[in-house]
C-alpha cells in the first residue's frame, strides 16, 4: 500500500505542475477567472458490488461464499476555452468487506493534455488501450492490470507518463516515456480468485536495481487504409506481466518483474458485417523469446427476427509460444467462442457469452455478462464466470473452485 | 448517427449532371418528366446548403414510448464539409447523457457509394473500435430515428419521382417520392415534402418493407444562419405502428469555425470529452 500512496503523491505532484502551468498561462493572457471555473465538469460513478462464489474455498483462510464491496470513481475535468488545454483527474477507491488487499485506492488519471495543431502533449497519469481482439489483449502494454478488480484483466492502474503524439497524412505517431512502474495488485489471504499460495506483493523482485524507477519507453503507430486499420507498437522496459517465484523461507510467492522488449501488431479488416482481427507480439525478456497471437472474426446479424436486436458471433484462436514456468499462461493453444446480443432498446440492454476451450486440456471457462440501464442514471450489471479447467498442469486450474456470480449496481452522476 | 447533420442536407449535394443522365437513361419515357422534376426539386434543396464549411451543434433527444414515458439523450456534433464531392462529409458525435455512456464518441467518414467508415470510442476501456456500418435500418440510440434517416440523405442515394404539389402549412410544397438505391434499407419508398420558397424539407413519410406507412418526420422551427443556411431546430418522428415518438432538438449552431480533416481522424476520439 505504501507504494500506492507514493504513486498517488507523485501523480498529484505531476498534475500540480500541469495545473500551475495552465493557470499561469491563462492569467498571463488575462483570462477571466470566472470562465475557468465555468469550464470545470464533474461526473463519475458510485457502485455497489456483490459477489457470490458457488463452491467453498480450497483453503480455510479464504472467504467462503459472499463478498460485498463498493467503489467510487469521480472524474473532474477542465478544458480551456480554446480547447487546447485539458486537465483530467480521476481518482478511484474500492472498499471490500472481506479482502483488505482489494480495499485500495488509485489515481486512474491525473494529466494535463496540450493540443497544438497536429501535435499532442500529455503529462501525468493516464490509461491507454491498444488492440482489437476480445478474448485477450496481447498488444496492450502501457498500463498495469488492477488484478484485484476483476479476473478479466480489463481494469488498469494509472501509469505516470509523458506522451507526445503527432498526426500526419501517413497516420499517427506516439512516443511514451514512463517511470513509476505500477505493481500488479493481487487478492490477499482472505481473497478468492488467487493461486493456492498468496502473492506477497510487498517483496516484489525486479531485474533492474532501479526497481520501479527504471524508465520505460514505448512507440505507437496507427493508421487506416480503406477497410484496414493498422497498429504497430514497440515497448522496452519493465514488463507489466509478473512472474511468480518462491519466497524463500515462507509459503508465499513473490512477483518478479523483468526487463522486456516487445514488438506488437494489431490489424482489423472491416467489411460489411464482418470484423476480421489479428493481434500478435514478439517478446524477449521473460525466459526465451517467444511469439503470441490472437486471430479471429466477428460477424453481426443485424435486426434479428425483425426486431431491433443485433446478434454478433465471435470466434478467436489464441496461441502463446512461451515456455517458461515462471511466466506461465493458460492461453497457449485455445479457442474462444462468443456471442453478443444487443437489444438496441432505450435502456441499452446487452448480453455477452464467452467460452474458452484449451485444445489440449479441454474446456477452460465460461463467462456471461449482461447489463441494462435503469432510469437515466443507474445501471445494473451481471457477470457469471465458471472456471472449468481441471488439469492440474494448466495454470487456470488454480481457479477451479472459484466460479462466481457478480452483481453490480452503479449510479452515474 | 453517421452524419446527423446530413439530415440537414449537408450531404445532399448534386452529383447532378451524372445522375440526371443516369436517370434519363434508365427511366421509361412516360415517367421521365416526373423523374426529372423530382430530381430537380431534390437537387435544388440539396444545393441550398452548400458552402457551410464546418458546423457544431448541440442536440437533445426526447424518446417517448406508447405509454408516454420519456427518456432523454444529449450529444454534441461537429461536421466537416469536404470540398471534393466524391468524398462524403465527416462527422463526430459525442454523447453527454445518459451519464453511463457519457464520453462515448462516434467518428464517421461518409462514403458516397461504399459503406461509411465508422469508429467508436468506448470511454470505460478507453478503446477505439472500428465498427460495421452495414446496419442501415436499425434504431439510432434506441430512438425512432433509424441510422439511414440520419445518414441516408445524400441526393444520389435515391431515385426520385415528382408526385404532386400541395399546400404545406402556409407554404406550397412539391411532393417527391424517393426510393433508396443503397442496400439494406428498411424502406420501400419515402414521400418528401419540399417547400417551393426556400427548398427545405418540411415532412417525410417513411414506408416499410411491406409498403405500409411506418413513420412520419416533420421538420419544424426553421432558422436562417449566416444569411444562407436554413436549419430546422426540431425534428419530430412519429412511429405509426408502435405509437412511439422521438423529438430531436438542435441548438447553438456555429458555422465555419475553421475545422480541418485533421479534426476528424480516429486519433482525436479519445480527447473529445
Amino acid at each position: 500500500m505504501t507504494s500506492i500512496y507514493r504513486k498517488i503523491g507523485r501523480s498529484v505532484w505531476l498534475t500540480a505542475i500541469g495545473v500551475g502551468a495552465v493557470l499561469a498561462s491563462s492569467y498571463a493572457h488575462g483570462a477571466d477567472q470566472e470562465s475557468i471555473w465555468d469550464q470545470i465538469d464533474i461526473s463519475g460513478e458510485l457502485a455497489s458490488e456483490q459477489r457470490l462464489f458457488f463452491q467453498s474455498a480450497r483453503s480455510d483462510e479464504q472467504l467462503d461464499s459472499y463478498q460485498a464491496s463498493g467503489f467510487f470513481e469521480p472524474r473532474v475535468r477542465w478544458r480551456s476555452a480554446d480547447r487546447k488545454n485539458q486537465l483530467q483527474f480521476v481518482p478511484y477507491v474500492r472498499v471490500d468487506a472481506e479482502d483488505g488487499r482489494r480495499t485500495h485506492a488509485d489515481i486512474r488519471e491525473a494529466y494535463w493534455r496540450h493540443i497544438n495543431g497536429d501535435w499532442e502533449f500529455l503529462a501525468g497519469a493516464n490509461r491507454v488501450f491498444w488492440g482489437v481482439t476480445e478474448s485477450r489483449h496481447l498488444v496492450n502494454i502501457i498500463n498495469q492490470v488492477d488484478g484485484v478488480e476483476n479476473i478479466d484483466e480489463e481494469d488498469f492502474l494509472g501509469q505516470p507518463m509523458i506522451q507526445i503524439g503527432k498526426q500526419t497524412d501517413m497516420g499517427r505517431f506516439d512516443a511514451f516515456l514512463m517511470t513509476g512502474f505500477r505493481e500488479r495488485t493481487f487478492p490477499g489471504q482472505v481473497g478468492r480468485l488467487r493461486d493456492g499460495r498468496v502473492i506477497e506483493t510487498s517483496r516484489a523482485r525486479y531485474d533492474s536495481d532501479l526497481e520501479e524507477w527504471r524508465p520505460d519507453v514505448a512507440l505507437r503507430y496507427t493508421h487506416y487504409i480503406d477497410e484496414l486499420d493498422i497498429g504497430l507498437s514497440l515497448f522496452h522496459g519493465t514488463g507489466r506481466e509478473p512472474g511468480a517465484v518462491e519466497d524463500a523461507g515462507t509459503d508465499r510467492l513473490v512477483p518478479l518483474y523483468t526487463i522486456i522488449s516487445q514488438a506488437g501488431v494489431d490489424l482489423q479488416y472491416t467489411t460489411d458485417a464482418w470484423l476480421w482481427k489479428f493481434e500478435g507480439i514478439v517478446r524477449e525478456g521473460q525466459g526465451d523469446a517467444f511469439g503470441a497471437g490472437v486471430a479471429g472474426v466477428e460477424y453481426t446479424f443485424f435486426q434479428i427476427n425483425e426486431t431491433d436486436a443485433d446478434l454478433g458471433l465471435l470466434v478467436e484462436g489464441l496461441y502463446d509460444g512461451r515456455d517458461d514456468d515462471v511466466f506461465a499462461t493458460s492461453l497457449e493453444n485455445d479457442v474462444f467462442l462468443g456471442a453478443r446480443l444487443t437489444l438496441n432498446d432505450v435502456q441499452d440492454t446487452s448480453a455477452l457469452i464467452g467460452f474458452v476451450i484449451d485444445t489440449k486440456d479441454g474446456p477452460g471457462g465460461l463467462r456471461v455478462e449482461a447489463e441494462r440501464r435503469l432510469g437515466d442514471s443507474f445501471k445494473l450489471s451481471f457477470e457469471g464466470q465458471m472456471f472449468l479447467e481441471n488439469d492440474a498442469n494448466n495454470p487456470a486450474a488454480v481457479l477451479q473452485d472459484d466460479s462466481l456470480a457478480t452483481l453490480t449496481l452503479s449510479w452515474f452522476f | 448517427m453517421t452524419n446527423l447533420l446530413n439530415t440537414h442536407k449537408s450531404l445532399r449535394r448534386a452529383i447532378a449532371i451524372g445522375l440526371a443522365s443516369l436517370v434519363l437513361a434508365t427511366t421509361p419515357a412516360l415517367s421521365q418528366d416526373a423523374a426529372n422534376k423530382g430530381f430537380e426539386v431534390a437537387a435544388k434543396s440539396d444545393r441550398s446548403d452548400r458552402g457551410f464549411g464546418d458546423s457544431t451543434v448541440i442536440l437533445s433527444m426526447v424518446l417517448k414510448n406508447a405509454a408516454g414515458a420519456e427518456s432523454t439523450r444529449s450529444m454534441a456534433m461537429t461536421t466537416l464539409e469536404l470540398p471534393d464531392e466524391s468524398i462524403g462529409d465527416r462527422s463526430l458525435v459525442r454523447f453527454d447523457s445518459p451519464a453511463d455512456i457519457e464520453g462515448t464518441s462516434l467518428l464517421s467518414h461518409a462514403q458516397i457509394i461504399d459503406a461509411d467508415d465508422q469508429w467508436l470510442f468506448l470511454p470505460a476501456l478507453k478503446r477505439v473500435k472500428r465498427i460495421s456500418s452495414r446496419n442501415k435500418s436499425g434504431p439510432f440510440v434506441g430512438s425512432e430515428f433509424a441510422f439511414e434517416d440520419i445518414t441516408g440523405q445524400e441526393l444520389e442515394k435515391y431515385d426520385h419521382v415528382w408526385v404532386r404539389e400541395e399546400a404545406c402549412g402556409d407554404l406550397m410544397c412539391d411532393v417527391v417520392e424517393r426510393k433508396p438505391r443503397y442496400e439494406n434499407s428498411g424502406y420501400t419508398r419515402q414521400l418528401v415534402w419540399i417547400d417551393q420558397s426556400d427548398a427545405q424539407f418540411r415532412k417525410i413519410e417513411y414506408y416499410d418493407r411491406k409498403n405500409d406507412l411506418l413513420k412520419t418526420q416533420t421538420f419544424e422551427d426553421y432558422k436562417l444562419y449566416e444569411g444562407k443556411f436554413w436549419r430546422s431546430q426540431l425534428f419530430r418522428m412519429e412511429n405509426h405502428q408502435t405509437g412511439k415518438s422521438t423529438v430531436l432538438k438542435f441548438s447553438d449552431y456555429t458555422f465555419n469555425t475553421g475545422l480541418t480533416d485533421r479534426d476528424f481522424v480516429k486519433g482525436v476520439l479519445k480527447r473529445q470529452r
